[in-house]
């Protein structure tokens, strides 16, 4: 049984050029819990994603539980605007913060001394890292992680999630992941298998 | 990076050396005026009321016809790049004008209206496909990855303008805007030649030519160089301080 604010996906079907990404994919997110898909390369992992935060139409099917609440996403590339500074990309979609509470935010992650930087002159790790906290520091009801923690490096990486888990807590999650410790480390309730 | 389009000041010196000497030469200034003449007659042009007067009327007329069709021409490609009709609407209107020779629009527009504002419609109609076709252009250039995290985030429309269309559309405004200030300049003089509205730089031009008089030719020329230049430099330095007090707001 579904809760009010759970998010249904109900048979969800995708191909592009005649070859099927999904076929007939169901699956309850629960409100309040992060999930976990995993599957190989190619299996339609991030095509699930796209169609979830409305950026793909599925071929058939249908997601309930999604209208009206807001999104977060952290996207399997940074997708951060290079010539601003790390804070100014942080701030984007939350303009409301203030940059005392996103600079705690920074160094909580071991960014330090970079955010008056533009971010393209930042590392891939460090990029990352601002990604993840522009997704975890906007306004939002669902937070969608495409494989977040692809490309730091494993101390890194533990302070991230520790840090996402804890700002999380209580939020629907959906976690794309390859690596299973990354799931438990979440606190993943759900793995779902495409 | 080296610029390898930098003027520099001996190359100058040397071509105003060459044109001195060949003046000196053929020694009939009729056919061609040595520089130190035409500089001497821009002084005694400069001093009088109406050489401001002749290019403040062009200047105003062109420069309107410029800003006009920018602003236009950026509102269209904003337009065109959400609606696809706005753009198949437009297609065969402005190719038909780019099409269409200078002097072809210049007859028309006489036939039509008076020739006091010609060359701000002519500076209007050259200028505005050039900065429609890089504007639009420059918007389908942004990057859809970042469109979709601002999708994503609903990030509103006002900061995704100063954030992700801005930077990314103003270097295809910034040169269709060099191309089209030299056009504008071009066509803008041209019409005035042929269609010689009252007090205008280009019936300036068209008197030279009637009185043979050379060194009032090279003066005035001079005179729409520097006009130009000076255009494109304080518009270029405008539009750049108005994207750094966009970016810092």
């Amino acid at each position: 049984m579904t809760g009010a604010m759970d998010i249904e996906i109900m048979q969800i079907s995708k191909a592009f050029e005649g070859k099927k990404v999904l076929e007939g994919f169901s699956a309850v997110l629960p409100q309040g819990k992060t999930t976990c898909v995993m599957a190989p390369s190619g299996g339609g992992k991030t095509t699930l994603m796209r169609i979830l935060m409305g950026l793909e139409r599925p071929d058939a099917g249908q997601v309930t539980g999604l209208e009206g609440r807001r999104l977060s996403a952290v996207f399997q590339e940074d997708r951060l605007i290079e010539s601003l500074t790390p804070v100014s990309n942080i701030r984007l979609p939350t303009p409301s913060l203030r940059r005392e509470e996103v600079l705690a935010a920074m160094e909580s992650v071991g960014l330090r001394g970079c955010e008056d930087q533009p971010v393209r002159e930042l590392s891939g790790g460090m990029c990352r890292r601002v990604a993840i906290l522009r997704a975890l520091m906007a306004e939002y009801d669902v937070l969608f992680l495409d494989e977040p923690f692809k490309g730091l490096d494993a101390a890194t990486k533990t302070s991230v999630i520790q840090d996402a888990k804890r700002r999380c807590q209580g939020r629907t999650v959906l976690l794309i992941t390859h690596d299973r410790s990354e799931a438990d480390a979440m606190g993943a309730e759900r793995i779902l298998s495409l | 990076m080296r610029k390898h389009n930098r003027i520099r000041a001996w190359a100058v010196l040397f071509w105003l050396v060459v044109w001195q000497a060949a003046s000196m030469a053929l020694g009939k200034e009729i056919l061609l005026v040595s520089p130190l003449k035409v500089l001497s007659r821009l002084g005694e042009l400069a001093v009088t009321a109406e050489f401001w007067s002749s290019a403040g009327f062009s200047l105003a007329r062109i420069g309107a016809g410029f800003l006009l069709a920018a602003a236009l021409g950026t509102l269209l490609a904003a337009l065109a790049s959400r609606i696809r009709w706005v753009e198949e609407l437009l297609a065969p209107a402005l190719m038909t004008i780019q099409s269409i020779p200078v002097a072809s629009f210049i007859i028309l527009v006489l036939i039509w209206f008076s020739s006091k504002n010609l060359s701000f419609l002519i500076s209007f109609l050259i200028v505005l496909p050039v900065i429609y076709a890089n504007v639009l252009r420059g918007v389908r250039a942004t990057d859809t990855r970042l469109m979709e995290m601002a999708q994503v985030f609903r990030v509103p429309a006002g900061r995704r303008i100063r954030y992700l269309y801005v930077p990314q559309v103003l270097p295809f405004f910034q040169a269709g805007c060099a191309v089209a200030l030299g056009l504008c300049w071009k066509a803008g003089i041209a019409a005035e030649v042929i269609g010689m509205p009252q007090g205008s730089i280009g019936e300036k031009l068209q008197q030279a030519k009637v009185y043979l008089d050379t060194p009032d030719l090279f003066a005035w020329t001079l005179v729409i160089v520097l006009i130009s230049l000076l255009f494109e430099k304080v518009f270029l330095a405008l539009l750049g301080r108005g994207v750094r007090a966009l970016e810092r707001m």
